[in-house]
């Protein structure tokens, strides 16, 4: 296995001075799905926005550590953080389409790097689509608003606009919490397809989801790495007594 | 305890009744303004009264000079006001943090719109008239009436770019969107509708002020347009305390008349105002 991301000795802190994530050292695999699980405060989702920077936008410092994306560090000042971002793709929890029709939001990134040939943007519209699992659902009204769709709709519209960008890797930040199960079935069949292509990292919304997309799992508790390993082995001979527990539903 | 019961029925019917009245009571006086400047404006009005040039001691023909001149003072204002508000807005409401210096400028925001206008007219006066020497002046009255006009649009521009989702600005910028692209794109055009509702209420009260206009641009009487910023104007709520107020035996048709076309004037833009925000609410699906 190749290591696409190398996470080294990350400590990360909110301003008020908390801890969020303590000393995490954690290589993810290229062109698999990754899962980060683990109860509620435990760090995933600030792990999941360090690798993109979103957490520049709030309080949230990485105190100490690297993150080694193809040999490059991301923590460091100098990078440039939007074509970071249009190369870390994010899907988050909540559905959130941009008030623009459907094209609208699948081309939005792609205006933004530059791009205005229209053959170009269709192209990139309906191969992205078709990858996301909704094209034949919506191939005959591009331009209607894009909010008008239902929430499994939307969530895979929002998979679709990150995969716009042809990004690298995916972040998926519990993308099927308020989904019914049919459209989580549909979200979590279309990540089986992109993982040949794309480095996927999920913060699943279950136990049982990271049990069934897991080519590799981290468990989180409380800011630390418990253990890792591929996904097989941990769900079901999982080493340390906490990840057992949790598995198991002992607690969370 | 059977007896509790109508009672209480009672005590609430004459609750609502009260509170039905008051409500009536309070839209009474609007109404009755309208019904009483409409009925008794409407006999003057006429085109060689909307369209025509005051004479005899503006006792006789039209108020053309005031109704343009009106027009300009409104559109000046907004040249000065509109962006200068919305760029304050943006500011205080995407890149501002809560430091000392932003809290100094809400508070300043805050305190301006206090300032009775009166106020604003003399402080117009020395600065604009005087100090920089434009004159009793078109220019001078818009930049006069700009500043009494941008609280409003700051805090009315400021609260509608508030209510724009988070979640759009997080979006946006994780597709690789700087900040501003994300403000020009996304924050700003679902913000619109409740800026421009801020834009035409403030110009609407610009637009019907006598005193910030009074010492540094109203003309008493000219009976021709002005022809550059630099000229003084007659301007309709200026017109018409001079009309009712300094000229002897005036006929009261053309102090109601004014006072009609200018409620008409200012009305109107209430309408466009309320339009715009009704059809952005329907559109509106988050």
């Amino acid at each position: 296995m190749v290591d696409k991301i190398t996470i080294e000795n990350l400590s990360v802190q909110y301003a008020d001075g908390t801890e969020s994530l303590r000393d995490i050292s954690l290589g993810i695999a290229e062109k698999a799905i990754s899962v980060l699980f683990g109860p509620a405060g435990g760090g995933k989702s600030t792990l999941l926005r360090c690798l993109n920077r979103l957490n520049d936008l709030t309080e949230v410092k990485a105190a100490a550590g690297q993150i080694l994306i193809d040999g490059q560090n991301i923590l460091d000042p100098q990078v440039d953080v939007i074509a970071l971002r249009r190369k870390v793709g994010m899907v988050f929890a909540r559905p959130v389409v941009l008030p623009l029709s459907i094209r609208g939001n699948l081309t939005y990134g792609l205006e933004l790097a530059g791009e205005k040939r229209r053959t170009k943007l269709d192209e990139a519209v309906e191969r992205s689509l078709k990858l996301a699992a909704i094209w034949d659902e919506v191939k005959d009204r591009l331009d209607d608003p894009a909010i008008a769709l239902s929430g499994g709709q939307q969530q895979r519209i929002c998979l679709a606009r990150v995969l716009a960008l042809q990004p690298e890797i995916i972040l998926l930040d519990e993308p099927t919490s308020g989904l019914d199960p049919i459209s989580t079935g549909k979200v979590e069949a279309a990540l089986q397809e992109l993982k040949k292509e794309y480095t996927i990292i999920l913060v699943p919304h279950s136990v049982q989801q990271a049990g069934r997309t897991a080519d590799y799992a981290a468990f989180f508790l409380q800011g630390e790495l418990v253990e890792y390993g591929e996904g097989k082995t941990l769900f079901t001979a999982p080493k340390e007594k906490q990840t057992e527990d949790y598995i198991t539903g002992r607690f969370g | 305890m059977k007896r509790v019961l109508p009672n209480r029925h009672l005590t609430e019917r004459i609750g609502f009744t009260a509170i039905t009245l008051m409500a009536i009571l309070t839209v009474l006086p609007i109404v009755a303004v309208v019904i009483y400047i409409l009925f008794q404006g409407l006999p003057a009005i006429s085109l060689g009264f909307l369209a025509g040039f005051p004479h005899d001691g503006m006792r006789a023909g039209g108020i053309l000079p005031a109704i343009i001149g009106t027009i300009y003072l409104t559109i000046g204002t907004a040249i000065f006001s509109v962006p200068l508000g919305i760029a304050a807005a943006i500011y205080l409401s995407e890149y501002a943090s809560d430091t000392p210096l932003t809290r100094t400028i809400r508070i300043a925001i805050i305190n301006l719109a206090g300032i009775p206008s009166v106020v604003y007219g003399l402080f117009g006066l020395g600065l604009f008239v005087i100090f920089l020497n434009f004159g009793t002046s078109i220019l001078a009255a818009s930049l006069t009436l700009s500043i009494m006009t941008l609280p409003v649009i700051i805090s009315t521009a400021e609260e509608s770019l508030r209510s724009v989702p988070q979640a759009f600005r997080t979006v946006s910028i994780s597709l690789g969107a700087t900040r501003w692209q994300t403000i020009r794109r996304i924050v700003l055009k679902e913000a619109l509708p409740g800026i421009l509702t801020g834009v035409i209420l403030g110009l609407e009260r610009a637009a019907g002020e006598t005193a910030p206009i009074l010492f540094t641009g109203a003309a008493f009487f000219l009976p021709r347009l002005p022809q550059s910023p630099f000229d003084a104007t007659m301007a309709l709520p200026y017109h018409l305390f001079v009309i009712s107020t300094q000229v002897p035996e005036m006929p009261i048709q053309i102090q109601y008349g004014t006072a009609l076309v200018l409620l008409v004037f200012v009305l109107t833009m209430n309408l466009i105002a309320t339009v715009i925000r009704s059809r952005a609410r329907a559109k509106r699906q988050w």
